[in-house]
């Protein structure tokens, strides 16, 4: 069953991108991610334009991160204040990214950047999930093993402009905050992402967070980060497809329920191992793509214009 | 004296009035005419190619040939290269005017048909088909990035050459399939049919032909290009209202 899609410019199968929302919604279920970083290169596999996937998969996110944020904000899970600061520096960061995206496009480059930026981001997260996972699982082994220190105090909390999140019980420089959110703004525009298997480390790791906060705080702001990038790409590229990003909604929203029921009953450390193992997965096919003789040595773009 | 002027006159002026319609009946007699049988095509929801019938109709015996062009544009052909291991489209040469889609089919092959200069003149074969490069560039880089885009262009379906596609009947009609991908352009398209005989051509018509998006994908794709701050803002809005959708479903369940 193939329907055509107009932005796109090409036909696929229903069927099989049902498929694909609803495996990768479940995946997002089970694990609490966005899922962005598994469907944009499962899209261009499929033959969807590089540029076509990554304004699209804003676009999904978008819906996907409300129904999270709605549910961790009446929880109370979402640090307003903090999401702000990072929403800042995810502006700028995204509206960079979209005009970096373009340059790059006409370049005829954009295409290798993003599988770089997959196999680069994909590599160093999925190695150090894998590494937690399996500290966390010896250290169940081994009860009463040396803890971590609760607070180490680091030349990041020597910098200027000082906060306090109350919400988060931080108080730090608000350039720490506003760094994660540019750097992720960039990648999720250029990867058609929201950028939470980036920022939710980095907000545990580098800020130091308590993690009750951390899914809310970046689900909130992936909302508003991956609206400036719809609206940018519509404007600058008109690369988003809002019916592909329906068919996808559609089946993912479903998936991510089943997966949020499969998550409850596993244990936390053999989550993050397991995604860790998806996630070098996909990294390790993008890789594949880039070093693999491919096909024909030859692409096609459209001339003039510039 | 006027009546003897006033004859010759009349009679003269009769001639001029009938002489187009005496000359005109044997030149209607064309040598070949030919139709499509839609001279549209609507890209809709379903769309995944169609095809579409050229028939027509000679005055004898004698070779057909259908050329089927769509829209011109500039084209960049990019090559990859292997740089630090990965591939990396290295040089690229711009094209113009490539023509969007080109579909050649003939009564046989092309080659007993006519010859070289005869099917260069009218481009008949994907070889033959003049491809400008921009700029001043050395031929064997112009040949190589050629056979690149012609490559590309030949798997993704849109130049192809169907020899013995044409079938004809009693010498008289002829009739073909012209296949068009689930990618075809749109824009507009010419289909040129040219009897042969003996290795020249004795006739030539030329029909037109508009490949358009229609439907739901019209709208979309041309409001996405007319108003494209509008459609990202509905954009957001849409994935917003299915977000808060699905989350407000999935709670009540």
């Amino acid at each position: 069953m193939d329907i055509y899609f107009p932005i796109a410019e090409m036909s696929l199968n229903v069927l099989v991108l049902l498929a694909m929302g609803g495996g990768v919604g479940l995946l997002s279920g089970m694990f609490g991610v966005g899922g962005g970083f598994l469907m944009t290169p499962l899209l261009i596999f499929s033959g969807v334009p590089p540029a076509v996937a990554v304004g699209t998969e804003a676009n999904q996110v978008v819906a996907a991160s409300v129904s999270g944020a709605l549910a961790h904000w009446r929880r109370g899970n979402v640090d307003i204040k903090m999401g702000v600061v990072l929403l800042i520096g995810g502006f700028a960061g995204s509206t960079a990214g979209v005009w970096l995206f373009t340059w790059l496009r006409d370049l005829g480059q954009i295409d290798v950047v993003i599988s770089l930026c997959y196999v680069t981001f994909l590599g160093i997260v999925g190695i150090l999930m894998l590494v937690e996972s399996a500290r966390a699982w010896l250290r169940t082994r081994k009860p009463g093993g040396a803890r971590r220190k609760l607070h180490t105090h680091t030349w990041m909390h020597g910098l200027p402009f000082k906060m306090r999140f109350r919400r988060s019980k931080l108080y730090i420089s608000a350039l720490l905050p506003l760094t994660i959110g540019a750097v992720v703004g960039v990648l999720s525009a250029i990867m058609g992402v929201g950028g939470g298997f980036v920022m939710v480390p980095a907000m545990i790791y580098l800020l130091g967070m308590p993690t009750s906060v951390v899914v809310g705080t970046s689900l909130f702001q992936i909302i508003f980060v991956t609206a400036n990038v719809t609206f940018l790409q519509s404007v600058n590229n008109q690369t988003v497809d809002v019916l592909l990003a329906l068919t996808l909604i559609a089946s993912s929203v479903i998936g991510a329920q089943f997966g949020t029921m499969i998550g409850a009953r596993l244990r936390s450390e053999q989550l993050r191992g397991l995604l860790g193992l998806v996630v070098l997965a996909v990294g390790l096919r993008v890789a594949w793509d880039l070093v693999a003789v491919p096909d024909s040595l030859f692409s096609l773009g459209i001339g003039g214009g510039h | 004296m006027r009546a003897r002027l006033f004859l010759p006159m009349l009679w003269a002026a009769l001639w001029a009035g009938l002489a187009p319609f005496l000359f005109a009946v044997p030149a209607a007699a064309k040598p070949l005419v030919a139709d499509l049988s839609s001279r549209q095509i609507e890209i809709t929801t379903g769309f995944t190619g169609t095809s579409l019938l050229l028939f027509g109709a000679t005055d004898g015996p004698g070779d057909v040939v259908i050329v089927v062009r769509g829209p011109r544009r500039e084209v960049v052909v990019r090559r990859k290269e292997r740089i630090g291991g990965i591939w990396v489209n290295g040089s690229e040469q711009r094209f113009e005017s490539v023509p969007g889609y080109y579909f050649v089919a003939s009564s046989r092959p092309l080659a007993d048909i006519a010859g070289e200069a005869i099917l260069n003149r009218h481009q008949i074969g994907i070889r033959r088909l003049p491809l400008p490069a921009v700029g001043s560039v050395p031929a064997d880089r112009v040949k190589m990035f050629r056979t690149g885009l012609v490559e590309i262009k030949q798997t993704e379906g849109l130049f192809s050459v169907a020899p013995g596609r044409i079938a004809r009947v009693e010498d008289r009609l002829f009739r073909a399939d012209v296949t068009f991908p689930a990618n075809v352009p749109t824009g507009a398209y010419t289909a040129d049919v040219y009897l042969f005989r003996g290795g020249v051509v004795v006739g030539s018509t030329r029909t037109t032909l508009a490949v358009r998006k229609a439907g739901l994908e019209a709208a979309v794709y041309d409001f996405a290009h007319r108003h494209s701050a509008i459609y990202g803002i509905l954009a957001i809005v849409i994935a917003l209202f299915a977000g808060w959708l699905a989350g407000a479903i999935f709670r009540k369940v």
